[in-house]
């Protein structure tokens, strides 16, 4: 009923490939966006904003880069956290360097650097394959967060071998660093988030996108049909890192505020592939999903024992969030492998026919 | 000039200047590497059978370490420790097989993998419940594992092997002989090898996939917990032993994920030459602690030239 179809007639191919082919798929993105863009910002309190939105949206964006190498390439990598790091590096350092520069400009910028490092390391992508080239990619995220460490020209010979946002302004208003205001964070945040995933969304649909699904199915055969596979892996391998990159960067000067290499470890790589693995990996939309499960659930299970009253120390929460994060992995894992996106699917196909079961 | 030769004589002139650092350096880089093997080895026994790459096998080897630890401060007699320790590794097994790998027969691979991190965390989270976060002392002497030292003297240098390694190296044989013995000589043994060459036709002479993949992940448990001991003894019990389960991950590339040979073979290479590299390279050219990085990347050189490890079966792809 509420995702009727009917009445909706196309008479073109173009206009059964559209990126809205149901109506009702536009009107709801619609109202999401006016939620992302007006409402949830008039409403939102300053932890809202620090501890959902912002993150939220940053998380969405990193998994979505590394959806778009595993989920689409079929390329699995477990080195993103270093790739952000490369963009949140490289952004500090065009910042400091060139300190005229538009924030924004420097932001997106950063992202070719990341991008230059994951090809790098995507050669060998082109003769390891599955868990092998997994491995692979443990060595750029060790060997990266060595050298963040190390070298101490990245950040520039502080004392403290950390980096530390500086306050930058765009047009007379302050974007980062501490004074900057949570509003104006969220709404650069966004709008690079939604110019990105409009980006994602298309190149996924396109020539290019086909050429990584082909390359995820089976290489060899997709390599037979005539399809260059160095060409479609290290195309995966750049914009997956370059989204990553922008990732990394709005995720230190747009959130963080300041950055020790450490921040840049495995954990972090792996929170982002559960992100895009429990959002569902080869779709966009997933990995919204995935991100607001992963942010947000610490956030509520935090806050239930004040709630509830319940006199439990906060080590103890902290090591119960862990065990509750593992234990709801593997339950997603069961009850839908195809991530939570696949999950809004088939509701929406149950939506389509409702109140009929057929 | 001064580059090249810090680069490649230096390093040879100070390891010809004093031979008993250099094996006492050798020494070093071998008892870890036949940790790493260890650890390996469990990953190898588990994607042998299941074709599962369990990320969860160096939580495992704190979280059986921390239980041994566990039980002897709760006032019980250290052997009798080990063996509840293995018993709580069984029930892990059990518990592994039935809530988590059982429903998720036959979804790809990195599905599986998912799964196992899922695993990881929480057992993490479980572990620092009970046990605390804090870094615990191994129960070494109440096992009775030695704690002194040999002392040589070869070249007229001096050599210390800590005689507690010397019993990890010891065990450690003898466990993959053992295990060795068990996989070749033995039905269940046999069993599992078969699962690993082929599943569907392993299932349809009748072997039993639930009793392979619980055994298997309680023998995983076992090489966990002799791991733990080892490890235990030299570093203390903690979350932080976590970072050793990576180090076995470029040695599963180095030796194959299929071949437990190339797990021995490929940890011993890797436990080496990461300490000489570390100690004639790393310190004075890199500023050091390149131990984090340098396994993974000789790993992935030597895969640039072998994709399949040194000792893996060989890739043959059908379209």
């Amino acid at each position: 009923m509420f995702y009727r179809t009917s009445g909706q007639f196309k008479t073109s191919y173009t206009a059964d490939m559209a990126l809205f082919p149901v109506r009702q798929d536009a009107i709801l993105l619609a109202v999401i966006l006016a939620f992302a863009w007006v409402i949830l910002p008039l409403t939102a309190s300053e932890f809202a904003f620090q501890t959902l939105l912002i993150p939220i949206l940053i998380y969405s964006l990193a998994a979505m880069g590394l959806n778009i190498l595993t989920g689409y390439a079929g390329q699995l990598s477990l080195g993103t956290a270093a790739f952000m790091g490369v963009g949140a590096y490289a952004c500090y350092k065009l910042v400091t360097i060139m300190p005229w520069m538009n924030p924004v400009v420097a932001i997106l910028m950063s992202g070719v650097f990341s991008a230059g490092v994951g090809v790098a390391f995507g050669i060998p992508s082109l003769r390891i394959k599955g868990f092998y080239l997994a491995i692979a990619t443990l060595a750029a995220q060790f060997f990266l967060v060595w050298l963040f460490e190390k070298w101490a020209w990245l950040y520039n010979y502080n004392a403290s071998g950390a980096i530390q946002v500086p306050t930058l302004e765009m047009f007379g208003v302050t974007v980062a660093g501490p004074t900057a205001s949570s509003h104006v964070q969220y709404y650069v945040v966004l709008g690079i988030v939604t110019l990105m995933t409009i980006l994602c969304i298309n190149l996924t649909r396109g020539t290019l996108g086909r050429t990584w699904k082909a390359t995820r199915d089976m290489d060899i055969a997709a390599e037979l049909i005539g399809i260059n596979l160095m060409k479609s892996k290290l195309t995966a391998f750049a914009i997956s890192s370059y989204i990553v990159g922008v990732a990394g960067a709005l995720f230190v000067f747009m959130w963080r505020g300041a950055a020790e290499p450490n921040l840049f470890d495995i954990p972090l790589s792996f929170r982002i592939l559960f992100i895009a693995i429990i959002g569902g990996l080869g779709s966009v939309l997933g990995n919204y999903l995935g991100a607001i499960l992963i942010v947000g659930l610490p956030v509520i299970l935090n806050t239930l024992p004040e709630t509830f009253g319940l006199p439990i120390s906060s080590a103890t929460v902290e090591h119960l969030n862990i065990m509750i994060v593992g234990a709801l992995i593997v339950f997603f894992l069961i009850i839908e492998p195809h991530g939570l996106a696949r999950l809004w699917a088939l509701i929406r196909e149950k939506l389509v026919i409702w109140p009929f079961p057929h | 000039m001064d580059f090249l030769n810090s680069l490649l004589v230096q390093p040879f002139a100070d390891m010809f200047a004093a031979p008993d650092f250099l094996m006492q350096v050798l020494w070093e880089g071998l008892v870890s590497g036949i940790l790493y093997a260890l650890i390996a080895l469990g990953f190898v026994l588990i994607f042998r059978s299941s074709r599962i790459f369990n990320f969860a096998q160096g939580i495992m080897v704190v979280f059986a370490a921390l239980t041994l630890v566990g039980f002897h401060e709760m006032g019980v007699p250290a052997w009798i420790s080990v063996i509840l320790s293995l018993g709580v590794m069984f029930v892990l097994a059990v518990s592994i097989e039935r809530v988590v790998l059982r429903p998720l027969v036959g979804q790809p691979d990195i599905i599986l993998f998912m799964a196992t991190i899922g695993i990881t965390l929480f057992l993490i989270g479980f572990g620092e419940l009970i046990f605390g976060g804090e870094n615990k002392i191994m129960i070494t002497e109440e096992l009775g594992i030695p704690t002194g030292e040999f002392i040589f003297e070869p070249f007229g240098g001096f050599l210390l092997l800590e005689q507690k390694d010397v019993t990890a190296v010891v065990v450690a044989a003898v466990l993959v002989i053992a295990l060795l013995a068990f996989l070749n000589k033995t039905r269940m043994g046999r069993a599992i090898r078969a699962l690993g060459d082929d599943h569907q036709a392993a299932l349809s002479v009748g072997i039993s996939l639930q009793t392979i993949w619980v055994l298997v992940w309680f023998i995983a448990g076992i090489i966990a917990l002799v791991t733990g001991i080892a490890w235990g003894a030299r570093a203390g019990v903690s979350f932080a032993l976590e970072v050793i389960a990576y180090k076995a991950l470029p040695v599963l590339m180095l030796g194959g994920l299929e071949s437990i040979t190339g797990a021995i073979i490929g940890g011993l290479m890797i436990g080496l030459m990461e300490k000489l590299f570390e100690i004639y390279w790393g310190q004075p050219l890199l500023g050091g602690n390149t131990e984090t990085w340098f396994a993974f990347v000789l790993a992935l050189i030597v895969l640039l030239f072998r994709p399949q490890g040194l000792f893996g079966e060989r890739i043959i792809e059908r379209v």
